[in-house]
């Protein structure tokens, strides 16, 4: 035992966990300034939240240290066991968790509530570390795919059910790590260019072409243009296809310059979205043509992506339709379609003015006036980077988010040096949970990305989402500390 | 990842270095400015006694969300307002821009304070109603209401022109007309402000930064005026029941001694909550107390004129002391007359003063309008006219009141316009020689020409405020204007004048043992009765009050305007009236000269 804690001490990578001591304590400063009141100030109050996070932080401390001195291996091979053990903690939450603010997501247990959410975070890294390292694992393979989706999947769903619609959304951050794991980059390509057409189609779904015809919109033509330009770049890029490709091109747009040039000329009114089925089915039509000349199937494909955009553009309004509407609201508003200061936008307006009212340095730890005043709703929790960005200024903010990206960089870093392919999908998941986390929640209360409602790892309140984070980062450390002891 | 993490610092550049807009968002969320009123300058007249001063108000403040178990019904009645008009009161505050449930806000405003007794004493059963202090304004006499002016609430106009520092919120109160308008900026004061934070919801949690930022109020500066109260007081009393004015001023200094316009009203009538109904009722008063008549009302000014037209024919060489000019019972040129009354034939200057002759100016003002040496006649007249501007006829004098009017004098051109270039004779315009035809006066401007003859050919800008607590007088009013009528024409109209007092038309209303100096006119009235005017300075050789004054509808300048005139003087320079004059002073104060109107105003 004494031979193992001393490795501990010397292996572990004393730079994150210097990181993270202080991320975790310029946290607790931000929530000590955010719940702060201008009228009764006490330091030291355990009824306060600053006070409670204190008992939060030292918990997480303890645990911390036992993940470190525990041994490497039961992570691997209990993996699956959590994960089931996991599962069947967020069945249980769904059934009997009190509804808080809508959602059904936190175990009472007398004095203390958990969130079991930012538990299965872990849990489902392991799990699919461990399936994703276990042997003759092959990516391509459907079933094996299939399998790592539905990994996924069901704790997401689980807390989809639980109303927890942002906690969830975290689960999709893992992709990035399949991707690392030689997933083709095509998919990640779709991924991305059907979150484009997605926002396109909402962004511009309800202004019309036309102010003759108002049952087309602009969404649809647009989504069309930019997969018929896309779709010339993938003929170029997969195919090599330099000829055909700008063949492609100059006819699409000779069609639609003559279209343009009828409507202007001869006032004649017609659905634009017509031109562009007519303009994507003859594109197809000379795609299949050239893929039998050449017996190269694949130029099929290419011909059905544009025809998927569309589809999919359809699909994204008929989703967009079916989500609740406050979640349409804030999309909405971060989409600049809506702009309602007092309630949809309250919470954004209300963040970024007290962000940006903070200036250069900011107005000095407590004298941020807005987050004092409880103007920005949530400051304690998912809103408390506008306590930085109130009371320190642009320098605190990037200070807070140099911290994160260094973090980050060397969680990256350190799962590219491990030998073991366990602990390096491990490590990517969590580096990938990190990014998410960051990336959303700074961008929600910066009006850059929707409202969803998930932390600011290490910066929110919550002895949940504090020990969550501890773990799925700890756990790493330690598989890094014994990365030269096995070879898993 | 670095991507990410770029796109966000650009976002925090762009939100917190380049964009300052939030600072003030911030500020405005957070910061509840209350504003600390300051006390208003208090108005003295010329001996200080006081005029305007400040009594507290009181404004109801409601806070909507406080109110509890409040019992309206008790309320009303300590307010002595009906349900009904509690509920419209409410209504209208909660529809006022920046309302806020959470702050107090006016329910009521301008409570007297003893409205304000009566509810104070109650108030603790009232949650969410506070009182917050004001001042109205009080006055000690209940004279001088136009000159004085009046406060209310800052109309758009103000509002928009207040661009430079920004002083006024709608909803504050400024001086309207008069002094109270014209000496704003001193009569004001300094606005202070208490800061306090206010949290989401609007409820104040407390002084920013421990008070160490509020700014304390400045008291407004005290104005003495020129006006003396008691011959102000007096004028009014001489003036009641007759519609016109009077216009006093102490010719050394261009100091207005008093200002009379009738009918009047009480300046109390415009202060505080009932200041809109009883604003309204004189407004629609067929008798127009509202217009400040010595300032406003343009009237032809008759003979009083003539004493210009000495002056300018004098300085254009055009006559001479010794010139006399035949009469008639008038002006005969073929068919064309102007009628005179009767006296000896010819008259020299001082004369034709003295008898106020028609025909000596007529045939002056010819002889100058058709001498060789003009050239044409659009040169003497334009010559004429800049004579009668520096007698400060024509435009505005500039003295410190907002309404005053400029009158009319005509030029060339306008009678070019009227015949038609070149087409026009001296004879045409003749009657511009005797104060009729085109030539209108304010009553101001005949007591300043009165203060220029009384000074020998200068005058200072007529001006109602004598002194500024800590400031200097506009140089406007300090300055001294010399006419461009030599001194010495001035000494046969000023003989004339004498005999005027001595022999002639004034002779019923002199003075004993003053010398004064006066000229009657009558100012032709097409729609009824001829406006009887008088103009005169005493004592001749020391002038201490040149006076003018119209009393509308009432016949010959001799009859009420000449008595009036000299019983003021009389009771400027001495203080009292003699024996011998109080038939007179009995006659003047209670005579009723009001123009029978449709209605039995009058009786």
């Amino acid at each position: 035992m004494a031979t193992r804690q001393i490795s501990i001490v010397k292996n572990i990578d004393w730079f994150t966990v210097v990181l993270y001591v202080l991320l975790v304590t310029a946290g607790w400063f931000c929530i000590y300034g955010a719940v702060y009141n201008f009228e009764d100030a006490s330091f030291w109050d355990f009824s306060y939240r600053y006070g409670k996070q204190l008992v939060w932080i030292g918990c997480s401390f303890v645990i911390a240290m036992m993940l470190s001195l525990l041994d490497s291996r039961i992570y691997n091979m209990f993996a699956y066991a959590i994960y089931v053990a996991m599962l069947l903690l967020l069945l249980l939450t769904i059934f009997v968790a009190p509804e808080i603010k809508g959602s059904r997501s936190w175990l009472v247990l007398g004095p203390v509530s958990l969130q079991p959410a930012e538990f299965a975070k872990t849990a489902t890294c392991l799990a699919l570390a461990k399936f994703m390292s276990s042997y003759g694992f092959k990516i391509g393979r459907f079933s094996d795919m299939f399998k790592v989706v539905m990994l996924i999947l069901i704790p997401m769903v689980m807390i989809i059910f639980q109303n927890e619609t942002g906690s969830a959304l975290v689960y999709a951050s893992l992709f990035l790590v399949l991707y690392r794991q030689g997933m083709p980059g095509l998919v990640l390509f779709l991924g991305f260019f059907s979150a484009v057409v997605f926002i396109i189609s909402i962004r511009f779904g309800e202004v019309p072409i036309l102010e003759t015809i108002l049952d087309e919109s602009y969404g649809l033509f647009l989504v069309m243009l930019i997969s018929l330009v896309t779709q010339a770049i993938l003929l170029l890029v997969y195919q090599k296809d330099r000829r055909n490709s700008m063949f492609l091109c100059l006819g699409n747009i000779l069609i639609f310059l003559i279209a343009y040039l009828v409507h202007k000329l001869f006032h004649l009114d017609f659905k634009f979205t017509y031109v562009g089925y007519f303009v994507m089915l003859s594109s197809f039509l000379f795609l299949l043509v050239i893929a039998i000349q050449n017996r190269k199937w694949s130029y099929i494909f290419v011909g059905l992506f544009s025809i998927g955009s569309v589809l999919f553009s359809n699909v994204s309004d008929m989703a967009f339709d079916k989500l609740k509407p406050h979640q349409q609201t804030r999309i909405r508003v971060t989409l600049g379609m809506e702009n309602d200061p007092q309630k949809a936008g309250y919470n954004v307006n209300q963040s970024e003015i007290a962000i940006g009212s903070g200036g250069f340095s900011g107005k000095g730890f407590l004298n941020g006036t807005q987050t004092k005043l409880k103007y920005v709703p949530e400051q304690d929790t998912d809103f408390i980077f506008c306590t930085v960005g109130e009371e320190h200024g642009f320098i605190g903010s990037f200070f807070v988010l140099a911290m994160f990206l260094t973090l980050m960089l060397r969680l990256v870093y350190l799962a590219e040096r491990q030998r073991s392919l366990f602990s390096r999908i491990y490590g990517y998941c969590v580096a990938s949970i990190f990014l998410f986390h960051v990336m959303v929640n700074i961008g929600m209360v910066t009006g850059l990305t929707p409202v969803i409602g998930i932390p600011l790892p290490f910066f929110s309140y919550g002895g949940s989402s504090l020990w969550g984070f501890t773990i799925l980062l700890f756990i790493f450390l330690r598989l890094d500390a014994s990365r030269t002891e096995y070879f898993g | 990842m670095i991507v990410v993490v770029v796109i966000y610092i650009i976002r925090l550049f762009n939100l917190q270095i380049l964009d300052d807009s939030y600072t003030d968002k911030a500020d405005s969320n957070a910061f509840l400015k209350e504003i600390d009123f300051p006390a208003r300058g208090v108005i003295k007249d010329r001996n200080g006694k006081i005029l305007v001063f400040n009594k507290p108000a009181y404004d109801i403040m409601m806070v909507t969300r406080e109110m509890k178990n409040f019992d309206t019904l008790m309320f009303c009645k300590l307010l002595n307002i009906s349900h009904i008009d509690f509920i419209q009161r409410t209504k209208e505050m909660k529809r006022r821009r920046g309302y806020n449930p959470y702050t107090p806000q006016p329910f009521m405003t301008q409570l007297s304070s003893e409205d304000y007794g009566i509810l104070q004493e109650q108030l603790f059963r009232f949650q969410g109603i506070s009182l917050q202090n004001r001042t109205l304004r009080d006055y000690n006499y209940h004279n001088a209401a136009l000159l004085l002016g009046s406060i209310g609430e800052v109309g758009k106009e103000t509002l928009k022109a207040d661009t430079i520092d920004h002083f006024y919120i709608p909803g504050d109160y400024a001086g309207q007309n008069g002094i109270e308008q014209t000496y704003e900026k001193y009569l004001r004061g300094e606005k202070g402000v208490r800061i306090f934070l206010r949290d989401a919801h609007g409820r104040v949690k407390g002084r920013y930064e421990n008070g160490d930022l509020d700014v304390e109020s400045k008291p407004g500066k005290d104005l003495t005026l020129s006006i003396d109260i008691d011959l102000q007081v007096y004028g009014e009393q001489l003036m009641n029941n007759k519609v016109g004015s009077i216009a006093a001023i102490d010719p050394s200094t261009g100091e207005i001694l008093a200002l009379v316009s009738s009918p009047t009203y009480d300046p109390s009538l415009l202060v505080g909550r009932k200041r809109s109904v009883n604003y309204m009722q004189l407004k629609n008063d067929p008798l127009l107390p509202l217009f400040d008549r010595p300032m406003m009302a343009c009237y032809p000014p008759g003979s009083t004129f003539k004493t210009a037209n000495a002056l300018i024919l004098q300085e254009e060489k055009i006559i001479t002391p010794a010139t006399a000019y035949p009469c008639q019972s008038g002006y005969h040129v073929g068919s064309f007359t102007v009628g005179c009354h009767a006296h000896s034939s010819p008259l020299n200057l001082v004369q034709s003063v003295q008898h106020s002759c028609n025909a000596y100016y007529c045939a002056g003002f010819r002889a100058m309008m058709d001498h060789p040496k003009y050239k044409n006649i659009s040169n003497a007249f334009e010559t004429w006219k800049q004579h009668v501007v520096s007698l400060g006829f024509g435009y505005k004098l500039g003295a410190d009141v907002p309404n005053e009017k400029r009158g009319f004098i005509p030029n060339a051109k306008y009678y070019d316009k009227w015949y038609g270039e070149g087409r026009w004779k001296s004879l045409m315009i003749v009657s511009n020689s005797i104060g009729q035809g085109e030539i209108q006066a304010t009553p101001l401007q005949l007591a300043n020409l009165a203060s220029i003859i009384a000074n020998r050919g200068y005058y200072y800008v007529p001006h109602l405020v004598k002194h500024i607590d800590g400031f200097q007088l506009d140089s406007t009013y300090t300055n001294k204007r010399v006419t461009s009528i030599e001194s010495q024409y001035f000494t046969p109209v000023v003989d004339g004048m004498e005999l005027v007092m001595r022999s002639g038309t004034g002779y019923a209303s002199r003075i004993d043992s003053i010398v004064v100096c006066g000229k009657t006119g009558t100012a032709q009235n097409p729609h009824g009765e001829d406006h009887s005017i008088f103009m005169a300075f005493a004592p001749k050789d020391d002038p201490k009050i040149a006076i003018c004054v119209v009393v509308e509808n009432s016949g010959f300048g001799a009859t009420w305007a000449a008595p009036i005139a000299t019983l003021m003087m009389e009771k400027y320079l001495k203080g009292y009236i003699p024996k011998r004059r109080k038939w007179m002073e009995e006659r003047m104060l209670n005579a009723n000269l009001l123009p029978k109107l449709n209605g039995n105003k009058t009786d």
